[in-house]
């Protein structure tokens, strides 16, 4: 177990390297510069600026460069908010987004767990199908026309929330409830399926045979086989989490880091870009590592070497 | 002499069968037939009826243009005064032939990558699918500001302009093009994982020793004979990627990468709807709501589809 997170931990760093190399040949792809989007320069000042930024120099060069500077953690000032480094830029931003993200994920996994497992317990009954279609409404509407509709009624309507801006813990509701929208109606559907199938298994009616109570065969030893299907969804959801943190932002004019990400790419502001995908990039690795150790810890039979 | 000649039901039979037991996969699928219908005829009707065209502007010089739905505009009209009901029906056009066009794009993609990354195995396979792992980490919005940057506009690739040709051409349709391949370029790993496994547990069957001894080319063997035995999981997996492009295109509409005005889809429409959400509420509620109905239609479609054609692993 041990010695497999380490391989997994070492694996992190040169994947994170590829992905920055990708991306940083993507950005290059693109057609235009950070100083294209002013009037345009007379060539004296085009070959300063050149000279400034290193971009004189010859394509190979330019890339070793900025691969050292990633390998120090150091992405250098950003291109457009000038005097600023990348990583302060991050480190002030990326709190809204983290706060945000966690908070609505731990929300849609409380909704989607417990609507999801007690459909399962439940099946074809009432709640069952009322919970799974509700779910399949939360799945099936965009999080711009969830986020306006609440704030039609609760902010505008009767006044409860503040409509928008990052502030105190009443500015968040509205935007964690939005945004965990999809994800507890997704959690909730993998919950239900998962549990369906695990409580006509084998080791279930074990466990009832050998006498355990309802209750410990439920929440011991059902949930946990039940979950399994949840956790592998928590990598790609967290992933879709840090990305789909923008629409939400947008409606609710959060300072996140999501938004900073798109407009560094209309920008063209190469460092910060590069910086925001290689941060993005190991969280989402580190987090895929958490759930595939957290699967050991949830079915025994899996075991790593 | 036998007369009656007893028919066997076949594998796609029996699951169109199943369907139509399925009374809310029924129900998705007559809204979207319905959808389409409307939003392929419905202007061209509507501008009939009432003589209101999509890019219709009141000539009078009023300050506010922006009316609530009433007995002639039926979902009000938009800040320039167009008929809204109009542009919902023009919006959605493109956001259907978003579902249509990158998911199969996607398709391609996937099925091929997949299906050879399987077929192959050993090192080819790793690399392979080490590369889909690469692409999952790579934000996807990065991508696609990329491709359009570079490819949209006139700078096309002849397939996408031979494309934006049937439907008008020009710059702008263009744009539209590659937003729909774009999107396609970034829906297909999923697929490509799904494909993969299935033809590793295809590959070493004896149909396909049978046609590699018969000397069929390797590229025969992968798609005449193993990618028709995975078609069930790819159509089910197709259908429910239909929904996810088209929340695709409305997010990135939404952040004003996608289409561009004077085109419009639904999350375009969103997108100039918020703007105005305390004071014309409607502008943003018609377009979403109608965009909702579908992907809930096409949601439940999706399932439906995949009880039918895979019966043993009913999942809600």
């Amino acid at each position: 177990m041990f010695s497999f997170i380490v391989r997994r931990l070492l694996i992190i760093i040169p994947m994170a390297l590829l992905v920055v190399t990708v991306t940083w040949g993507l950005i290059r792809l693109a057609p235009g510069n950070f100083y294209s989007s002013e009037k345009k320069l007379p060539p004296a000042i085009e070959e300063n600026i050149k000279k400034k930024y290193g971009l004189d120099k010859p394509f190979y060069q330019q890339y070793l460069i900025m691969m050292g500077n990633v390998l120090r953690l150091d992405f250098g000032d950003s291109l457009k908010y000038e005097g600023q480094s990348v990583n302060q830029i991050i480190s002030r931003h990326f709190p809204y987004s983290a706060t945000l993200g966690l908070f609505a994920y731990l929300l849609a996994l409380v909704i989607g767990l417990a609507s999801g497992y007690i459909s399962a317990l439940k099946q074809n009954s009432g709640w069952d199908y009322a919970s799974m279609s509700l779910a399949m409404l939360g799945q099936s509407v965009p999080s711009f026309v969830i986020g306006p509709i609440l704030v039609i009624i609760f902010a505008l309507g009767i006044y409860i929330f503040p409509p928008a801006r990052a502030g105190g813990f009443m500015n968040y509701v509205l935007p964690v409830i939005t945004l965990s929208a999809i994800y507890a109606a997704y959690i909730a559907r993998l919950t239900r399926a998962g549990m369906v199938e695990v409580l006509r298994s084998d080791y279930i009616r074990t466990a009832r045979a050998k006498g355990l109570s309802e209750t410990r065969v439920l929440l011991r030893h059902a949930l946990k086989g039940g979950l399994i299907p949840v956790v592998s969804y928590t990598g790609p959801a967290l992933a879709a989490l840090l990305a789909g943190t923008v629409v939400v932002e947008r409606i609710f004019a959060m300072p996140g880091l999501g938004n900073i990400f798109i407009q560094s790419i209309f920008n063209r502001d190469e460092p910060l870009t590069l910086g925001i995908v290689a941060f993005l990039s190991i969280l989402i690795m580190v987090f895929n590592l958490l759930v595939d150790i957290s699967y050991a810890f949830l079915d025994p039979r899996i075991r790593y070497e | 002499m036998q007369e009656e000649i007893v028919k066997g039901t076949s594998l796609w039979k029996d699951a169109w069968k199943r369907l139509l037991k399925n009374k809310l996969a029924v129900f998705g699928l007559i809204v979207v037939v319905l959808m389409a219908l409307i939003c392929f005829l419905g202007p061209i009707i509507l501008e009939g009826l009432t003589g209101i065209a999509p890019d219709y502007v009141p000539k009078d010089s009023d300050l506010v243009k922006s009316f609530p739905p009433s007995a002639q505009h039926w979902m009000g009209t938009d800040d320039l005064g167009r008929d809204l009901f109009a542009r919902v029906l023009q919006g959605g056009r493109i956001s259907l032939m978003v579902g249509i066009i990158s998911t199969i794009v996607s398709l391609i993609v996937g099925v091929s990558y997949g299906a050879i990354a399987g077929y192959f195995g050993g090192r080819i396979d790793n690399f392979m699918m080490r590369v889909v792992d690469l692409l999952y980490s790579i934000p996807y919005i990065l991508i696609v500001i990329v491709l359009l940057n570079s490819f949209g506009g006139n700078n096309a690739p002849a397939v996408v302009k031979a494309f934006s040709d049937l439907f008008g051409g020009g710059q702008g349709m263009n744009q539209i093009f590659m937003l729909f391949f774009a999107i396609g370029f970034i829906s297909w790993l999923t697929m490509a994982r799904v494909v993969r496994g299935q033809i590793l547990s295809l590959k070493n069957q004896e149909f396909v020793l049978a046609a590699k001894a018969t000397g069929v080319s390797t590229g025969r063997i992968i798609f005449r004979h193993l990618v028709p035995n995975v078609l069930g999981p790819v159509i089910v997996y197709a259908t429910l990627t239909i929904p996810q492009v088209m929340l695709s295109e409305a997010f990135l509409s939404f952040l004003g990468i996608g289409v561009q005005a004077p085109y419009a889809s639904w999350g375009s429409l969103a997108n100039e709807g918020i703007k105005n959400i305390s004071m014309f509420p409607w502008q943003l509620i018609f377009p979403g709501v109608t965009m909702a109905l579908t992907l809930f239609s096409l949601n439940f479609l999706g399932d439906g589809l995949r009880d039918a054609l895979d019966p043993q692993t009913r999942k809600f």
